[in-house]
């Protein structure tokens, strides 16, 4: 068998697994070491995961039920569907609970599991709505600044200061 | 303690001692995490931003009192500075390259550093030089708890500590392993290597991680899946690999020492003899002969030098480590001549040395 991406003879076959389905590569000792070690982890992470994501939201979707899913926008930092869906990243927190129904199968997907085992933090998750709402208050500041309302930025960034040392 | 300090010295990771330091160069665990009250990095504003790194610098250096840190921010440095960190694992390529706000926190000794701002607000990282990865969890991970006694964290009752890319969400816990394999290359084995790897989803990368190459036969091998077992679990596996990934390495160089040994000495001592002659030299070629001869010492084909040399060799002859030792901007073809140089120097027969060449 010959390299996929020269003549010579494939050495390498390589089973790509993070993409939840394998895809299977065939290369030289060159081009495999090229791909193994210049292929970045985190950004062939971002690729295998709009691969993936694009083949989840496909199966039995429209075009129109596709494009409103793209439009579903988290409600605490406002980051649409389609804009974590391009660019791999997330938001805020608050999207995993937001775009929960489209990010579990991308979990399991990638890691196989959906319950972290593992450390836990000392304190309690309790207040996280307080934590939430000051997501949103410094969306809403940075939204009033840009539209030069002051006087509501002044507003929301008093209520900021105060919510931020009630917590701490 | 300040960035120029740490130039000349080789920094935790390199120092070459430890469990198995001849063939695993370090230890590492890094840690993502994200405070529970900002927005992830690209939805956060500037100034969210800057609160993020002021809010954890205080805290963090409360929780640290008497320890020796280093505080920087990104955004002003020299690119060579920058370059400098990447080069010594103090930061990654991404924390260098990206814009905003953005800063790092560094131990003196170099056991530890925490990105600030990252892909994550926090991605905190410990290492040490061998094969020590239990000691490299109980440090990171009192470290983490420290900042989380002062900042809440980002964590999801079901899904554990919470990422911005959800391939790292759960324990956010990326361990690795950086190996020396030249003798898995000669012999044309580490393709075997790469695929049992694979099946059990471990990742393999080169020196430099993300976007690097394989250069001078390093590899470092690390867990891909964060979520579902725990941090002990996931140490266990890559701590359970590494020993079988040593033994094929070890058995490679006896077999090569064996069965081929004229072409093995012959190798190595003409990668010797090109670093201590050179005028001109780039810094893949010096990689890939460092390799050598790194083995060559460990196999006792070369007796006049150590291990930690060549390790500081494979340090300072990196483009912004010769630039900053040299002390001066340079084209790439000068560097090849100061490179050239300064390897002659440290590996000439006159073991006259200059400042700095066997510090630590």
């Amino acid at each position: 068998m010959k390299c996929q991406q020269c003549d010579k003879p494939a050495t390498f076959h390589i089973t790509e697994l993070a993409g939840g389905k394998p895809t299977e590569l065939h290369l030289c000792e060159d081009h495999a070491r090229q791909y193994l070690t210049s292929s970045s982890q985190e950004g062939t992470a971002v690729g295998n995961m709009a691969a993936m994501l694009a083949q989840q939201i496909t199966v039995g979707q429209t075009a129109e039920e596709l494009a409103q899913l793209d439009q579903q926008a988290c409600p605490v930092c406002g980051i649409t569907f389609y804009e974590f869906r391009s660019q791999g990243r997330l938001g805020c927190p608050h999207d995993y609970i937001s775009f929960q129904a489209q990010l579990e199968p991308l979990i399991l997907n990638i890691h196989g599991e959906l319950e972290h085992v593992g450390k836990r933090p000392g304190r309690s998750a309790s207040g996280s709505e307080k934590r939430t709402q000051l997501i949103r208050l410094r969306r809403a500041l940075k939204e009033a600044v840009e539209t030069e309302n002051y006087e509501l930025a002044s507003k929301l960034r008093d209520q900021i200061k105060n919510t931020e040392t009630d917590n701490t | 303690m300040e960035l120029n300090d740490l130039t000349k010295c080789t920094g935790e990771w390199l120092r070459g001692v430890g469990p198995e330091a001849d063939i695993v160069i370090s230890s590492r665990i890094r840690l993502a995490r994200n405070l529970a009250e900002y927005a992830f990095i690209n939805r956060a504003t500037p100034q969210d931003r800057q609160r993020i790194v002021d809010l954890l610098r205080e805290k963090f250096g409360q929780s640290q009192t008497g320890r020796d840190l280093i505080n920087l921010d990104i955004e002003p440095l020299e690119k060579i500075d920058r370059q400098l960190l990447v080069e010594r694992h103090l930061i990654s390529r991404e924390l260098a390259e990206m814009q905003g706000p953005r800063a790092v926190i560094i131990d003196a000794e170099e056991k530890f550093s925490v990105m600030i701002n990252e892909e994550d607000h926090l991605r905190i990282q410990a290492m040490q030089s061998g094969l020590s990865l239990l000691a490299v969890w109980e440090q990171i991970n009192r470290i983490d708890d420290q900042i989380e006694e002062k900042i809440p964290y980002a964590f999801h009752e079901k899904l554990g500590y919470l990422t911005a890319c959800p391939t790292n969400v759960g324990t956010g816990l990326r361990v690795s392993v950086m190996l020396h394999l030249p003798a898995l290359v000669i012999t044309r084995q580490i393709e075997k290597v790469f695929r049992s790897l694979q099946k059990i989803n471990l990742a393999v990368r080169g020196l430099y991680g993300e976007g690097s190459q394989a250069q001078g036969d390093f590899y470092q091998i690390s867990n891909q899946i964060t979520l579902g077992r725990s941090e002990m679990d996931l140490i266990k596996q890559v701590g359970d690999i590494v020993p079988v990934i040593i033994d094929y390495e070890r058995q490679a160089r006896e077999f090569l020492m064996k069965e081929s040994h004229e072409n093995l000495h012959d190798r190595v001592s003409r990668a010797y003899g090109i670093l201590r002659t050179a005028q001109t030299i780039n810094s893949e070629e010096t990689m890939h002969l460092l390799s050598s001869v790194r083995m060559g010492v460990n196999l006792e084909l070369i007796r006049d030098v150590g291990v930690p040399k060549i390790n500081l060799l494979f340090l300072h002859t990196q483009p912004a480590h010769l630039q900053k030792l040299i002390g001066g901007e340079m084209d790439s073809s000068d560097r090849n001549i100061e490179r050239a140089r300064y390897l002659r120097r440290h590996l000439s027969k006159e073991k006259e040395n200059g400042p700095g060449a066997e510090a630590n």
